[in-house]
């Protein structure tokens, strides 16, 4: 699919599926799509591991946009875009956005065909700069 | 400096972590969202379970090593944090470092865990211990009183203002606590300095 993936990270997996589920209601399956949430231990936070795994289910070649929810997600994410590294990482972005107005918005944008850049910029619209 | 046993201090940074979780979880309860201790506890026991395999490589690899492991393993934001000082300090050290080239390595990492955090000196975090450790380096102080001066440091972050992590969301109620991985950070210092100095 070349459509832009969407990735929805949060310390909690019921926020995380949630968010998704409210994703593919509005794109369906049009737009590569993929959550994480929780530490990896039962408990609540964001694992690196796990948000890699995410990156690689949802990887599109027009890229992949990244929606969190609190610091750590969002330090977790950057990490995680790190390790996985070039010539991937230029491809992946971590917005900063409301974490599920933002999966819903940009999702909606990257089913039209949207590149990466205007996703992030439709996700980035939610919020006060 | 003589060669480091690299399993000897990486059994002391376990160890201190594990006496002190709960300590750091209370700390990190009164501002935080109360998991350091627990995510510290869980990274440096997965660090100590390698700790063989580790000290077998040179050490910058073990160092990068060691910064994956616990990427992996701590689970909150003090996992890229605490993993980036590992990472970088792999990065920037030689494999038999002298005093000069640590403290300069050192420094470096340091640039790195600011850069990952976005954040700065001043704003009640781990960089205000890791500096004034640095500048301790630099300074020619021996381990001992550059673990009075971490904890000295840690002890400086009660009075701050947090502004980054989960406590800048309490804005003035952070102040009159003090950050946890300000103390965490001190913990490491002061345990990883009297393994090197019984060593040499």
């Amino acid at each position: 699919m070349s459509n832009v993936g969407i990735v929805i990270v949060s310390h909690s997996p019921l926020v995380a599926e949630g968010t998704a589920d409210m994703v593919r209601q509005m794109v369906g399956d049009e737009v590569p799509l993929a959550w994480c949430g929780g530490n990896g231990h039962g408990g609540l936070g964001t694992s690196v591991e796990a948000i890699m795994a995410a990156i690689d289910k949802a990887w599109s070649e027009a890229g992949v946009a990244i929606l969190v929810d609190l610091g750590g997600a969002e330090t977790n994410s950057e990490m995680a875009v790190e390790m996985i590294g070039e010539p991937r990482a230029q491809k992946i972005i971590v917005c900063n956005a409301p974490i599920v107005e933002g999966a819903v918005m940009a999702a909606t944008e990257a089913s039209g065909g949207a590149s990466l850049r205007e996703v992030v910029a439709t996700a980035h619209e939610l919020s006060p700069s | 400096m003589a060669a480091l046993d690299l399993a000897r201090l990486i059994n002391a940074a376990a160890d201190t972590i594990a006496v002190h979780a709960e300590e750091l979880t209370a700390l990190d309860q009164a501002i935080g969202d109360g998991d350091h201790g627990l995510n510290m506890k869980r990274g440096f026991e997965a660090v100590r379970a390698e700790a063989g395999a580790f000290s077998a490589k040179p050490l910058p690899e073990a160092l990068k090593a060691i910064g994956t492991k616990l990427v992996m393993t701590v689970g909150g934001a003090s996992g890229p944090l605490f993993g980036t000082l590992f990472l970088a300090l792999g990065k920037e050290i030689s494999a038999e470092p002298d005093r000069a080239s640590l403290t300069a390595a050192f420094g470096k990492a340091i640039e790195a865990v600011a850069a990952r955090g976005k954040s700065q000196v001043g704003q009640k975090t781990m960089l205000d211990v890791l500096q004034p450790v640095h500048d301790a380096l630099a300074g020619g102080k021996t381990a001992a009183e550059t673990a009075e001066i971490a904890d000295a440091a840690a002890e400086a972050t009660v009075p701050m203002k947090a502004l980054r992590g989960r406590a800048s969301f309490l804005g003035e109620r952070s102040i009159g606590h003090m950050d946890a991985g300000a103390r965490s950070t001190a913990l490491l210092v002061r345990s990883v300095g009297e393994a090197i100095e019984a060593d040499a």
